[in-house]
């Protein structure tokens, strides 16, 4: 796709008598589809529409800052919504770009590769007539050894070398071709290793609480957010599961985190049951799925004692707000408190319901609505009690952070109080219940996920970088030699004659090589052996590049 | 040691300013010079127009100007050369400064200071002042280009220092990886050569069209510039240099990313924009190598991707939040 005029002409066709239209207008359209032009139009193109990718919030990256945007703009963010523009990059129309510019990149390099693949098992090309009419040209003296210790010289050099009575044609940089369709090809293999991925590859995202009574095991129930392939089953997940054992977290004095370590337990099928730990930067690698540490925040343990004695424990994760000092929100929940023992019914309007607020490090003084410290220097947490029906009967799903705002203004819940409480502290309410802040657990926010196509992707990389490497410096060019006179046409060299046999040479960069003229001298110097030991094999390359820059300046 | 490098980053800027003065010196010089030399050219062509039987003085003439001219031009040629050669010498001493200030603030923050937006940019400008050192070692006669040089340099330095500037601090934990090094050296490398690029593309559009006859304001300042074929190869080695290293720094982010965020590539805004300025460069070099397409259409797209990094360097941390956000900036 880079050097349109590197292709050797296709011999024209012979014209048809009665070419069919439709196949004319297909073949033209494949042509245009196929030329640099278009590709680089649509090289632009795809960078044009990967723009408002960054400009609006995308779904599959922030869905909370799409709903932001919705109630900010209601009237624009529908309009946007239809044509994509939450979800740019799986949209019809940057699938469109990118679909068409591999189907003309594919389209270019693959009867390029079919005609690499002659040149590199074809010969040199026979010498033209007239050497003195390429742009590197040269007289010498016929060596001692003949037109073999030319040819020598040359596959010294790695040149390739095809000897034809008097005449010797070599060609080198076959790289420079090799690379631009290994880059091309590894580009292909990219675009299928993220289609491979996006079709087997699965992921999900959950809060793990510290402590055995909160493990889960992998099944797709167990996320709060899961993302399946297309081709995923969901029956024949890996089977493993995770225990929270420790979570460390250290901060600079400034409260910015320097290191998180989590200690789990790991139970895979068919292995022992083992401890792990991971962080930030080196996931756990598990059998079919890796384990991703996101984040992390505290889980009050909270103890409801109701009006006839009964006690229940919450210990659900409070979500960080977001600031430096982890104040983090919550709710402990407990539907199943009041339950008359005698009776053994449930009055649904005396579930119970605690909102709280959680400042790991509160401030010395009121107002107590921001944690000045991630860690737990003076702990203390708010909470607001609600009494009635938390409307979780009913079946529609919400938020288990978040009490349903629907039953506080319909006055099936009523706030009946609120309170302070420090760690071990009580607070009894008038109802003779009472709740107990007895402390924090830890909880870390993971993301577990499975990329078949990783390997390919990096593999690809890989060879993409390489072949970039060959396509961006390699140099295609040709040299020429042909003994001229001399009379004593003596190809072989066996018997020298007198040094009046002269060999004409010529060279012909095939790309742009500013520094051929340089390499072109050398070379033909090393072949006259003129006395100066050849010093400057295998440097070539840096010395022409220097060249290239010397002859800029002229 | 942090208060040094501050005070280092300060001298740096004051002495990009005074190579800056100095090469705009050269430049006014070399404009009154030109400017005699074009009032001398038509008694040296009527030279040679008598000299056209002897063939020896038709090569000499035009190089040759008479003598009264050489006087002219000699004192204001040899200041603006004497101002040229400050000028250089005054960028390699900004250079030095600026690296130590780097270094100095390496130490007192005991990692490699690419931590954040400010540490970042100062790398990135000294890589792009250090090529650049390098370009004029070996092509000397491009020195009237470092005007446009310390111009970008003081306006960047200057930017970090007013704009941008953040206490030495730690690395977050999410930056605490052998990734860090090899990824953001190399974005660094290639940010700083692809944003020296940028110098010679654009002196290359105005020297083209300076070549091409036209004589309007951008043009005439291309008066003095080296040659177009000069300018457009240079524009082409320098991003024929940074391409493969970009590539391998954004693969290198995407491993690292994968270890970090679990997805090799999950278009975060900087992800995103590296993806857009890789397409760009990838346009440029396609287009350069088609001979249909023209050069100065080629070096437009060069342009355009310096704009598109511009826009990650500055624009993506200051307008969006994604995950790249260690920027300092808030």
């Amino acid at each position: 796709m880079t050097v349109v005029d590197e292709r050797p002409a296709t011999p024209a066709e012979a014209p048809r008598r009665r070419p069919n239209r439709l196949l004319a207008l297909l073949r033209n359209s494949w042509r245009q589809l196929t030329s640099m032009r278009t590709a680089l139009v649509l090289l632009f193109l795809l960078a044009v529409a990967a723009i408002p990718g960054s400009v609006l919030p995308q779904r599959n990256i922030s869905p909370e800052k799409v709903n932001e945007y919705f109630t900010e703009h209601p009237d624009l963010a529908p309009r946007l919504d239809k044509i994509g523009g939450f979800e740019v990059f799986g949209s019809v129309w940057f699938s469109a770009i990118y679909l068409l510019l591999f189907t003309s990149l594919i389209g270019c390099i693959t009867p390029r590769m079919r005609d690499h693949i002659r040149t590199l098992r074809s010969k040199p090309p026979a010498a033209p007539k007239r050497l003195d009419r390429l742009p590197q040209h040269s007289t010498l003296v016929l060596p001692a050894g003949g037109v073999p210790a030319i040819a020598e010289v040359l596959r010294r050099r790695r040149w390739r070398v095809m000897v034809r009575g008097n005449e010797v044609s070599a060609e080198k940089g076959y790289l420079k071709e090799t690379g631009n369709l290994i880059f091309h090809t590894s580009l292909v293999v990219v675009l299928a290793g993220v289609a491979l991925g996006h079709w087997y590859g699965w992921s999900g995202n959950r809060l793990l609480v510290a402590g055995e009574d909160k493990s889960f095991c992998n099944t797709a129930q167990q996320y709060a957010e899961t993302k399946l392939g297309p081709r995923v089953d969901t029956g024949r997940l890996p089977g493993f599961c995770l225990t929270l054992d420790r979570f460390d977290a250290r901060f600079l004095e400034s409260g910015q985190p320097s290191s998180f370590n989590a200690t789990v337990t790991v139970d895979e099928p068919g292995a022992a049951t083992r401890e792990a730990d991971f962080s930030v930067n080196s996931p756990l690698r598990l059998d079919g799925a890796n384990v991703y540490l996101l984040g992390h925040g505290y889980a009050p343990i909270i103890r409801y004692t109701d009006r006839y004695g009964r006690s229940q424990t919450s210990v659900e994760p409070f979500l960080t707000t977001g600031d430096m000092g982890l104040t983090s929100e919550g709710l402990a929940a407990f539907p199943d408190a009041n339950v008359n023992p005698k009776t053994g019914k449930r009055d649904s309007n005396l579930q119970m319901a605690f909102s709280g607020l959680y400042l790991p490090t509160a401030p010395d003084s009121a107002p107590f609505v921001r944690s000045q410290y991630p860690t737990e220097r003076n702990p203390m947490l708010s909470l607001v009690a609600y009494q009635g029906n938390l409307g979780l009967d009913a079946g529609i799903p919400g938020s288990v952070y978040k009490l349903d705002e629907r039953q506080i203004r319909t006055g099936k819940v009523k706030q009946v109080g609120d309170k302070l409480l420090k760690p071990g502290e009580t607070w009894k309410l008038d109802d003779g219940s009472s709740v107990e802040f007895l402390g924090t657990r830890k909880y870390v926010t993971l993301s577990v996920r499975h990329d078949p196509g990783s390997g390919i992707l990096l593999v690809s990389c890989g060879f993409l970088l390489a072949g970039l490497m060959g396509s961006l410096f390699g140099r295609r060019r040709r040299v020429f030699f042909r003994v001229t006179s001399g009379g004593s046409a003596d190809p072989t060299g066996e018997t020298p004659t007198s040094g009046s046999s002269l060999v004409e040479a010529g060279g012909l960069p095939r790309t742009d090589y500013p520094g051929f003229a340089d390499e072109f001298a050398q070379l033909v110097s090393a072949i006259s052996g003129d006395g100066r030991p050849d010093e400057r094999v295998g440097t070539d390359r840096d010395d022409s590049d220097r060249a290239g820059m010397r002859e800029g300046t002229n | 040691m942090s208060a040094l490098s501050d005070q280092l980053v300060t001298f740096a800027i004051l002495a990009y300013l005074v190579a800056m003065i100095s090469h705009a010196v050269e430049f006014a010089l070399g404009n009154v010079r030109a400017r005699v030399r074009v009032a001398a050219a038509r008694p040296v062509r009527e030279l040679v127009g008598a000299g056209v039987g002897a063939p020896g003085d038709t090569v000499a003439a035009p190089t040759d100007p008479a003598p009264p001219v050489t006087v002219a031009t000699g004192r204001s040629a040899g200041r603006a050369r004497l101002a040229g050669r400050i000028a250089v010498v005054a960028t390699a001493v900004a250079a030095l400064l600026h690296l130590a200030a780097l270094v100095t603030r390496g130490v007192a923050a005991d990692r490699m200071p690419w931590g954040n937006m400010y540490e970042f940019v100062l790398t990135v400008t000294f890589i792009g002042v250090a090529a650049w050192l390098v370009v004029l070692a070996k092509r000397p006669s491009l020195r009237k280009l470092g005007l446009f040089l310390t111009l970008v340099m003081v306006l960047l330095v200057a930017t970090a220092e007013l704009v941008l500037y953040v206490p030495v601090v730690p690395l977050v934990p999410a930056l605490n990886s052998y990734w860090f090094v090899i990824h953001v050296s190399t974005i660094v490398f290639s940010s700083g050569i692809f944003l020296l690029g940028v110098v010679p593309a654009v002196s290359f559009l105005m020297r083209r069209g300076y070549e091409a006859g036209k004589r309007s304001f951008p043009y005439t300042l291309a008066k003095r510039l080296p040659s177009a074929a000069a300018l457009e190869r240079l524009t082409f080695v320098l991003h024929a240099f940074a391409f493969p290293i970009f590539t391998f720094a954004v693969i290198a982010g995407a491993i690292w990313a994968e270890a970090a965020w679990g997805r090799p590539w999950g278009w975060d805004p900087k992800e995103t924009w590296a993806f857009i300025s890789w397409v760009v460069y990838a346009g440029y070099l396609h287009a350069r190598a088609t001979p249909s397409v023209k050069r100065n259409v080629a070096t437009w797209i060069a342009v355009l991707g310096f704009f598109t990094m511009l826009m990650n360097l500055f624009g993506v941390n200051i307008f969006f939040t994604g995950l790249h956000s260690y920027a300092g900036l808030s």
